[in-house]
């Protein structure tokens, strides 16, 4: 086989041992942890979307991630008998005396809106607190900051507000019930799991879509020099609140992908480390790339689940560690690395290669090797 | 009217920890564009030494230990300045002009300072202590046998990833050792009792109780302001600081040593949040996790006061402290017995010391629409400003 045909399979051969092999060889446990994996991933794409691209470092993406998580558990919640009190609304709202669901809830009985609601609500609020940032030319480090600070606001919100959305406790989704199958059951999650792996491609190829072709070039434009693009002419307003618009509707897709198969959603999904580890898939994999946020977001995962499994104290270490790594002497993360000849220049250093000089795919080009012979011949 | 005076108080001294935090983060950010997600850990390493001082006064008799707390202050910002310094020289002059990597950089600084606070032991000191001789003694001899080959970065990567297993091993091997095994403060919170002239009440003004701890830490941080103001305008260094902060080529150019200044700032900044941590241990019991609750407000003064200048830092410090302090404590409602029902719901809604926050940062939100550079824009002709 040769290899750019290898190339084109590869995706597929991947996407069909996620679905058909996996499930086979791991067992439910461990399937369900990829399960959230690449549920993560999809919040990695959309981090990579707005900061491998367009350079604008949101730590904030922690809210649309919970809220997605949030409308697809009271779904779940409503409309499950087992959850149901006395007034056929979820149980916990007896704990605090309201007989009533506040109104906001009210649509989440229905089905087609909660799976409408769980990407449209979160895009909405990013659009509105993007346009008002962007609308200000606040961006760098500023940018981190204010998304930073609207997390806050968010996570106090809903820690504190125990009447409406039952505060610290969050809501539970493993006891609930879909189609008369409860949610935590092995059944159930291998569903989700399902669903999630065929969802992964489809938040890929929507990056993609955005990335390439002008509206990409425009992204780059911005995060390379904004001010240029200003001066050509471009409004670079609305592409970064487009842009931003997406990654909330991803992150709110994978938000409630998550909370189905890791049983709950709660205010700690919101807290300013979950925010911040969210760019680390990212910066681990590479961003700036497609392919990289989905191997960062799935192997620091995993590296996760193993350190905290053997020694949990060690995780914030190895966390720490891998931030300080990846920035100072892997900036272009696993995959930018592997793109750019890694390998080729660790055997290099120790002579076991041809050093590269510029760019590799320029260097082992047969063509270009064939000019530069007959140059030195003459 | 009194219980508002007391709310405002309880706000002024909230407030002035923050504005020393705060000085601190905007010294260095002003100075190097760096934003430093580990200030918060920085405070809460100087509450720790505060805690180990006041450890290591416990023998002392009677109104010798209720010294501690000054000797604490001042050690609190010598390790704490060091630590930053330490810090600077490592890890963030490697960074410079990528502010965005420089955050993440430092919040994975952070997370260790963190985890190492939980779970240091005497073992666990002597394995970093092992590690890092190794590492640096092997990194030089390599340096100096096969100096400017190529593979030289890998193989000292090698080295350094060989001595912290080293390392690894050692803490695990003594750690069967008890008294070397047991953490020295654990995840748990730590309390540093106030030394006795410091509790109490100060006198009254008006009929109103003036707590000694809220009046001290009031004019510690105005003390320190000032002394922080001194040094920035009529020091050597101060003067080398600011022409950096204004113009980093020119001011190398004209010799101005501008890596020490840097190391300086970012011990100055650090030492400043050290002593805030201090100041913060008299207000109630501390944790690993201290940093976390204060670093955002500290970023929020930031964007509020604008960079560059400390007469913003101080308003918005305060005026965030107490806005939080009075509309957390629900003490509108006992002012202002008749409110409308209306006014009276949305008052209650806020009166939680989190939805006091949420309040804050909605606010600072709407603000930055209508002022984006903060209250005290600097006036230049960058694009960029």
């Amino acid at each position: 086989m040769n290899r750019p045909l290898l190339r084109r399979l590869l995706p597929w051969i991947l996407l069909v041992i996620a679905f058909f092999i996996l499930p086979l060889v791991l067992d439910d446990f461990r399937l369900n942890l990829f399960g959230r994996y690449f549920a993560l991933a999809i919040t990695a794409l959309a981090i990579d979307l707005i900061w491998g691209y367009t350079g604008l470092l949101s730590l904030g993406q922690g809210i649309f991630f919970s809220l997605g998580g949030y409308a697809i558990a009271m779904y779940l919640m409503l409309n499950t008998k087992s959850e149901a009190g006395g007034n056929g609304i979820p149980k916990f709202f007896e704990n605090y005396g309201v007989d009533q669901l506040p109104f906001f809830w009210q649509p989440f009985w229905s089905p087609v809106f909660t799976l409408i609601a769980l990407w449209l609500i979160p895009a909405l609020i990013a659009g509105v607190i993007g346009y008002l940032i962007f609308r200000n030319r606040i961006k760098g480090v500023y940018f981190s900051i204010i998304t930073q600070a609207a997390l806050m606001v968010f996570y106090h919100f809903f820690n504190g507000q125990q009447k409406l959305i039952n505060g610290t406790n969050g809501l539970k989704t493993s006891t609930t019930e879909l189609f008369g199958e409860l949610v935590g059951s092995p059944d159930a999650q291998l569903w989700f799991y399902r669903i999630t792996v065929l969802l992964l491609p489809v938040a890929f190829l929507i990056c993609r879509y955005f990335t390439s072709g002008r509206f990409g070039d425009a992204l780059i434009a911005i995060r390379d020099d904004e001010q240029r693009l200003r001066f050509t002419g471009y409004n670079p307003v609305p592409f970064k609140t487009i842009v931003f618009i997406v990654a909330g509707a991803l992150c709110g897709l994978s938000g409630a992908l998550y909370t189905v198969q890791s049983g709950i959603v709660s205010p700690q999904f919101m807290t300013i480390a979950m925010s911040i580890e969210m760019v680390i898939w990212v910066a681990v994999g590479g961003r700036g790339t497609l392919v990289g946020p989905i191997i960062g977001a799935v192997l620091v995962n995993y590296i996760r689940s193993l350190v905290s499994e053997a020694i949990p104290e060690m995780w914030l270490f190895v966390q720490g560690a891998l931030f300080i790594f990846v920035v100072t002497l892997m900036p272009d993360g696993i995959y930018g690395w592997f793109k750019s000849g890694g390998i080729r220049s660790i055997l290099a250093a120790f002579g076991k290669a041809q050093p590269v000089a510029t760019y590799p795919s320029l260097d082992q080009d047969e063509a270009i090797q064939r000019e530069a012979q007959t140059i030195a011949k003459r | 009217m009194e219980l508002f005076f007391s709310q405002v108080l309880d706000g002024l001294s909230i407030g002035s920890v923050l504005l020393l935090a705060a000085t601190g983060l905007a010294i260095v950010f002003g100075l190097m564009g760096v934003i430093n997600l580990a200030h918060g850990e920085f405070m809460m390493l100087g509450a720790y030494v505060t805690f180990v001082v006041q450890g290591l006064f416990k023998p002392l008799p009677g109104f010798l230990f209720e010294l501690y707390f000054p000797v604490a202050l001042v050690f609190s910002f010598l390790v704490t300045a060091l630590f930053g310094a330490l810090l600077e020289r490592t890890l963030i002059r490697r960074l410079y002009g990528r502010p965005l990597e420089t955050l993440l950089a430092t919040w994975g600084v952070s997370l260790v300072l963190i985890q190492l606070v939980r779970s240091i032991s005497t073992a666990m000191l002597l394995g970093i202590i092992t590690t890092v001789v190794l590492g640096i003694f092997g990194s030089r001899l390599l340096a100096r046998r096969y100096d400017d080959r190529p593979f030289l970065p890998y193989i000292s990567g090698l080295l350094w990833v060989g001595s912290s297993l080293i390392g690894l091993a050692l803490v695990n091997l003594l750690g069967s050792v008890r008294p070397l095994a047991s953490a020295w403060f654990g995840p748990r919170n730590i309390d540093v009792t106030a030394p006795k002239w410091l509790q109490g009440s100060w006198g009254k003004i008006n009929g109103i109780e003036l707590p000694g701890i809220r009046v001290f830490i009031i004019l510690l941080s105005a003390v320190l302001l000032l002394a922080t103001l001194w040094f920035l305008s009529r020091s050597v260094w101060g003067l080398r600081m600011r022409a950096v902060t204004q113009n980093r080529q020119m001011s190398n150019c004209l010799g101005i040593p501008t890596d020490r200044v840097d190391s300086i700032t970012f011990a100055l900044g650090s030492g400043l949040a050290g002593v805030a941590g201090a100041a913060i241990t008299l207000l109630g019991s501390v944790g690993p996790n201290l940093g976390a609750s204060y670093i955002v407000s500290c970023f929020m003064v930031i964007v509020l006061g604008g960079v560059g200048n400390l007469a913003g830092t101080v308003l918005a410090a305060l005026m965030l402290g107490i806005i939080q302090s009075v509309i957390g404590s629900g003490s509108l409602l006992l002012m202002f017995p008749g409110l409308p029902p209306m006014a009276k719901g949305v008052v209650e809604f806020f009166a939680t010391t989190s939805m006091s926050l949420v309040l804050v940062f909605i606010f600072i939100i709407v603000f930055l629409q209508f002022r984006p550079n903060g209250m005290f824009p600097q006036k230049g002709r960058s694009v960029e400003a």
